[in-house]
């Protein structure tokens, strides 16, 4: 009895997590290595490993060539990704860092400003653009006023830029927030002692502040860049044009759009991969530093 | 010109520019949902130009107003429903992982502490997929909102573990230790001792819950049953491209309103029972929250 006291805390929990997110994992791979059914178009899932059959995935990584279509779709996304992931830190960095620095009384003021987008669902956010970007949105009109433009600029007609800005304004709310609670956690005599030493703001600042936070900008810069890689929606909203699409768009299709769910499967594990790929290295870099700082201290 | 000799003068002082980069950003997150709300109440049926104020869009009309058309009002309803059930779900698991996870000392921990991390860690439309293939190939459950649930708690029970522990680790086994040594049996210590302790972390679990449930799109979205388990940020994306009429603003900003009230009660509520408690609960809500909210 008393062995199996705290177990059966966990129990219910960890049965929740094997039945719905472990066997829905493999159920990806089962149907992404099974065959479909070729009248229904539905698919045939092989549960057993010894019925795996390679075909789609071999056209699916033949279609990931350079030049073919989802390697276009995958640059694409990569793109988008590393050009907002850019944009995020650019803006979240010196607000965060204002923030945990600088901002006294207006601290309490700000940080609740700061919360207030992860109470503001990201559909609403988006559906507030839409609003300001449509041809006869407050955004056209002000440049039309300044004379910037002579027409209205078409913002939702299939426009990287109008995407990527979209996912800079979705996303660098998750940056700023742990980049804060990192910048925060610094002590503020080691500064001083940068002071000190006669080193200027600036030279203070790439010497101390930037090297200490390094770890907390890779972590915060892999929260959101994970969820980026699987949007879809932040483009459907704002442009809804293939020309745009990214990767999380093709397995979309492939799943909302009905048929060929094999060929869907086999992308969501190309996805999984890549990103297990990023996050080795993120955690092989974290793992490497706390092992230098343990080293330093000796 | 001064400002530049200020600060030659003493570089150390406040950065003003920074400190109105960091406004200007303020404006910019939170004017345009400002726009937004505003546009709800517009007389015309545009969402970008305005055409004087009115109601008709919260209860005037009597088809198109989210008062009076049944497809706005379910949307609310099902995205309070599906919150409902997540959180009552979603928190007993997470809490009961998380004391499990820290206070078993066996084999099974170890694979449970990384599979738990997972969710966490997996984009949504992977687990949107994978969810969604499961329920059509292996289990028998019907789409909408069984589905919703199953999907939402799934993806839910992570942040209540990682919540739950971090208490759990402030925290300590003195606490038990002592109502054990006092003579309590080892659920007698757990009911008495640890439950009343880990309240503010169950609390936060709750709102974190309610919040990933109420934002959230598509989990919910794969798992419906069309649009009679619509919820409302599947209305805003299934509409916002189209045709829709300012109602739609409205009914994004009642979910607004509901979502800073709960939040706003459940931090009263909470520093309320902080203050009746005698052991100091370390850090607030607030802080809590932002920091487990992703």
């Amino acid at each position: 009895m008393r062995r199996w006291f705290w177990p059966s805390f966990a129990f219910p929990g960890a049965g929740w997590l094997v039945l719905l997110f472990l066997v829905p994992t493999y159920a990806v791979v089962a149907v992404a290595f099974g065959t479909s059914d070729p009248i229904f178009n539905q698919p045939i899932p092989a549960w057993n490993p010894l019925h795996w059959q390679f075909a789609t995935m071999q056209s699916v990584l033949s279609e990931l060539k350079p030049g073919h279509t989802f390697w276009i779709v995958f640059v694409r996304t990569f793109e988008y990704v590393a050009i907002s992931l850019a944009g995020c830190l650019l803006i979240g960095y010196p607000v965060a860092y204002y923030l945990a620095r600088y901002a006294r009384r207006t601290r309490g003021l700000l940080l609740i400003l700061l919360i207030v987008p992860f109470w503001v669902s990201y559909l609403m956010r988006m559906l507030a653009w839409v609003g300001l970007l449509l041809p006869d949105g407050l955004v056209n009109r002000v440049l039309l006023d300044l004379g910037v433009i002579s027409q209205p600029y078409p913002w939702l007609a299939g426009q990287s830029s109008s995407v990527v800005f979209a996912l800079v304004y979705g996303y660098v709310p998750y940056l700023i927030l742990p980049l804060y609670a990192v910048l925060d956690r610094i002590d503020r005599s080691v500064l001083e002692a940068g002071r000190d030493l006669g080193g200027s703001p600036i030279s203070t600042f790439l010497h101390v502040t930037l090297p200490l936070s390094k770890n907390g900008i890779l972590a915060a810069s892999v929260l959101i860049t994970l969820p980026m890689f699987g949007d879809y929606y932040t483009n459907d909203v704002i442009s809804g044009s293939p020309r745009t699409s990214m990767i999380g768009n093709q397995i979309n299709l492939f799943f909302q759009g009905g048929t060929q769910r094999d060929v869907g499967a086999c992308l969501v594990i190309v996805l999984s991969v890549v990103l297990a790929v990023l996050m080795s290295y993120y955690l092989w870099v974290t793992v490497r530093a706390s092992a230098e700082t343990k080293e330093s201290l000796l | 010109m001064k400002r530049m000799r200020d600060w030659l003068a003493n570089p150390w002082g406040q950065p003003r520019l920074l400190g109105a980069f960091t406004w200007l950003y303020m404006v910019w997150a939170i004017v345009p949902v400002g726009i937004a709300i505003l546009f709800s109440f517009n007389d015309g049926r545009s969402r970008s130009v305005w055409q004087g104020f009115s109601t008709r869009w919260w209860w005037g009309d009597p088809n198109n107003s989210v008062l009076h058309d049944p497809s706005l009002r379910g949307a609310i309803e099902q995205s309070l429903r599906l919150a409902g059930l997540d959180m009552l779900i979603a928190v007993p698991l997470g809490v009961g992982l998380a004391i499990g996870l820290t206070r078993w000392r066996g084999y099974g921990a170890r694979p449970v502490n990384y599979l738990m991390l997972f969710p966490l860690v997996t984009p949504e439309i992977v687990m949107a997929v994978s969810l969604l293939l499961v329920f059509s190939l292996l289990y028998a459950v019907p789409f909408g909102t069984e589905a919703q649930t199953l999907g939402q708690v799934t993806f839910s029970i992570s942040y209540v573990v990682i919540i739950v522990r971090g208490r759990l680790l402030s925290v300590g086994p003195e606490y038990e230790e002592a109502a054990r040594d006092l003579g309590a049996s080892q659920l007698g210590a757990f009911r008495l001792a640890l439950l009343p302790l880990l309240w503010p972390a169950i609390f936060a679990g709750f709102i974190v819950v309610f919040a990933l449930s109420i934002d959230d799109f598509v989990v919910t979205d794969y798992l419906s049953a069309g649009q009679s388990t619509q919820t409302v940020p599947i209305l805003i994306y299934s509409s916002v491209r189209g045709t829709a009429t300012p109602a739609l603003n409205a009914v994004a900003t009642v979910m607004v309103i509901i979502t800073l009230l709960s939040v706003g009660l459940a931090y009263i509520v909470y520093r309320w029972t902080a203050r009746s408690r005698p052991v100091s609960t370390g850090g607030n809500a607030l802080n809590e929250i932002a920091a487990q909210d992703v």
